[in-house]
């Protein structure tokens, strides 16, 4: 297959140091006061901006290398994770500075508000995923098992891009593109293969 | 009535803002002088405003000029906290005139420079209230609308008054970022006993000195027992109405954005809880605090709206 070494020498720890450089900035900058004036609201945005992207990082890579034979299964693994780092960072941030647990109100939160209830259900969606991402869980469910099970993936990235689009006032363009993003790359997996790239299904 | 039309003269026309306001406003020591002297390098900073102390200010402490300065919404510079800050600088304030008519027996304009020079400025700190759950204090310099409106010479019909934005899509490029974020003009409107409210003025300035352009330069509502979106910034046209006029955010969607938007921390928005909020310049570990009906001002508002459901009118 022809495709750049660089893609396939990366090793996978180096995909979660530099993903995890945009978490490490904004908490530093966070902890010292240079996220501007409402500090709480970078933070937390942010984090959940990360994780939408590495979401979709990860729904890229079959895409990648059915379309444009860039073969980056290798680090699917580490995207997904990051992802899942990003989202409990996101939901921490929430629950302990912007909720400063209140219960009753994060109750009431996720009860009433749809954007945090479908947060709740994208999140709740990737525990199991983030769970079994090892390969003692894919040999313990069977590959066919694990694989049925991770495509819980894809209704948790919708979740998660139609979360970002509720919450917003007016229709600013950034959730609705992520949104077209991710209905992009859920719907190019309904094309069938020309020819049989079946471990990348 | 022609067209209204909104100038846009080469800098070199404009008064000097160190002319307008040496009429009435005196410069901060020489260095502010010899900045002011070069003119239009907007150099808002050094524009100290001649101003009286009110008894309608809260003694909380106010925000820094650069939280209240570099965090706002102003959408017509883009949907992000730090766009106005960002791109608002584009936007020519003189000269500036407000368009006054409607239901007036004596309809006209109001210059920008007569606002400066022909009222008391007075010192307005108003605590602000974010229909999106945050909160600052401002320290704003401003005018009673009552006391501008009353030359107009009101109609007995007229129960409302609409507030109207420049249109400007070279100096506010999301009027023209080929999506819409809003449909423009933004409008806004008050019935006539809130206009009248002493609390209700027209802001020239904050923290002593002419607005920076992003808090809505160089004329703005300040309504502060409602939700800040209701606080018409830019304003190049009020008029006086018989009924209840269109507001940009309830257009926009009804079901979230009533006309009223008392401050009310009973009535959550659809989407968000509205019984705390956020004080901005904490930090990161600002405590919550509770919201307070009218944003605190209840003493003074609550009786313009006795006998309404403000559940419902919300
Ligand atoms: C897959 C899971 C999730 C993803 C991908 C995600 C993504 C996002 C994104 C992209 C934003 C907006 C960023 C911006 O405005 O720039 C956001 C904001 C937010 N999210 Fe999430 N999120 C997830 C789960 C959750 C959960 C579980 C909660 C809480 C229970 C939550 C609460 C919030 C809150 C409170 C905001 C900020 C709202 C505001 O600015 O007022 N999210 N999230």
């Amino acid at each position: 297959m022809a495709q750049s070494k660089l893609w396939t020498a990366t090793p996978e720890w180096a995909v979660y140091a530099v993903g995890l450089v945009p978490a490490v900035d904004l908490f530093v900058r966070a902890f010292s006061n240079a996220l501007g004036a409402d500090p709480l609201r970078v933070l937390e945005n942010g984090l959940g901006e990360w994780a939408l992207r590495f979401l979709i990082a990860g729904l890229a890579v079959t895409p990648l290398l059915r379309f444009a034979r860039i073969n980056l299964v290798k680090y699917r693994r580490a995207l997904g994770l990051i992802a899942f780092i990003y989202v409990v960072l996101h939901l921490l941030t929430y629950l302990a500075l912007d909720k400063q647990f209140f219960w009753g109100e994060i109750g009431k939160d996720i009860i009433k508000r749809p954007y945090i209830t479908i947060g709740m259900v994208a999140f709740l969606m990737l525990v199991p995923l983030a769970v079994t991402s090892n390969r003692y869980s894919i040999r313990k469910l069977g590959s066919a098992g694990w694989r049925k099970l991770h495509r819980l993936v894809y209704p948790a990235v919708l979740a998660g891009a139609i979360h970002y689009l509720l919450l917003v006032k007016a229709w600013p363009p950034e959730p609705i593109i992520y949104l077209l993003i991710v209905l992009v790359l859920l719907g190019v997996r309904r094309i069938k293969p020309a020819r049989c790239v079946r471990a990348a299904a | 009535m022609p067209v209204y039309r909104y100038p846009a003269p080469p800098a070199s026309e404009i008064t000097p803002k160190s002319a307008i306001l040496n009429r009435r406003a005196f410069m901060a020591g020489a260095a502010g002088l010899a900045l002011g002297g070069s003119a239009l390098s907007s150099s808002a900073e050094v524009m100290k405003l001649k101003t009286v102390p009110s008894a309608f200010s809260t003694d909380e402490k106010p925000n820094s000029l650069d939280d209240i300065s570099g965090y706002c919404n102003f959408y017509e510079f883009g949907t992000g906290k730090g766009d106005p800050a960002e791109y608002a600088g584009k936007l020519t304030t003189r000269p500036w005139t407000i368009e006054v008519g409607g239901l007036v027996n004596n309809p006209g304009v109001i210059d920008i420079e007569d606002l400066l020079t022909d009222y008391t400025l007075e010192d307005r700190i108003y605590r602000l209230r974010c229909v999106e759950a945050w909160s600052m204090v401002v320290p704003w310099v401003g005018i009673p609308l009552a006391s501008i409106i009353d030359k107009f010479e009101l109609q007995g019909s007229a129960k409302y008054v609409a507030f109207e934005t420049l249109v400007r899509p070279s100096e506010m490029w999301a009027q023209d970022a080929g999506y819409r974020v809003l449909p423009w003009p933004y409008v806004e409107g008050l019935r006539l006993d809130e206009a009248m409210h002493p609390l209700t003025i027209l802001a020239v300035g904050l923290h002593g000195e002419v607005l920076p352009n992003q808090n809505g330069a160089p004329v703005r509502l300040v309504v502060p027992w409602k939700y800040g979106f209701k606080s018409i910034k830019s304003i190049v046209k009020i008029s006086f109405t018989e009924e209840e006029p269109p507001a940009t955010w309830n257009i926009q969607n009804p079901r979230e954005y009533g006309f009223y938007s008392n401050v009310n921390p009973t009535v959550d928005h659809p989407r968000w809880s509205q019984a705390s909020e956020r004080r901005i310049g904490g930090g990161l570990f600002a405590k919550r605090v509770e919201t307070q009906m009218f944003n605190g001002y209840g003493d003074q508002v609550a009786s313009l709206y006795d006998g309404m459901d403000l559940k419902k009118l919300f």
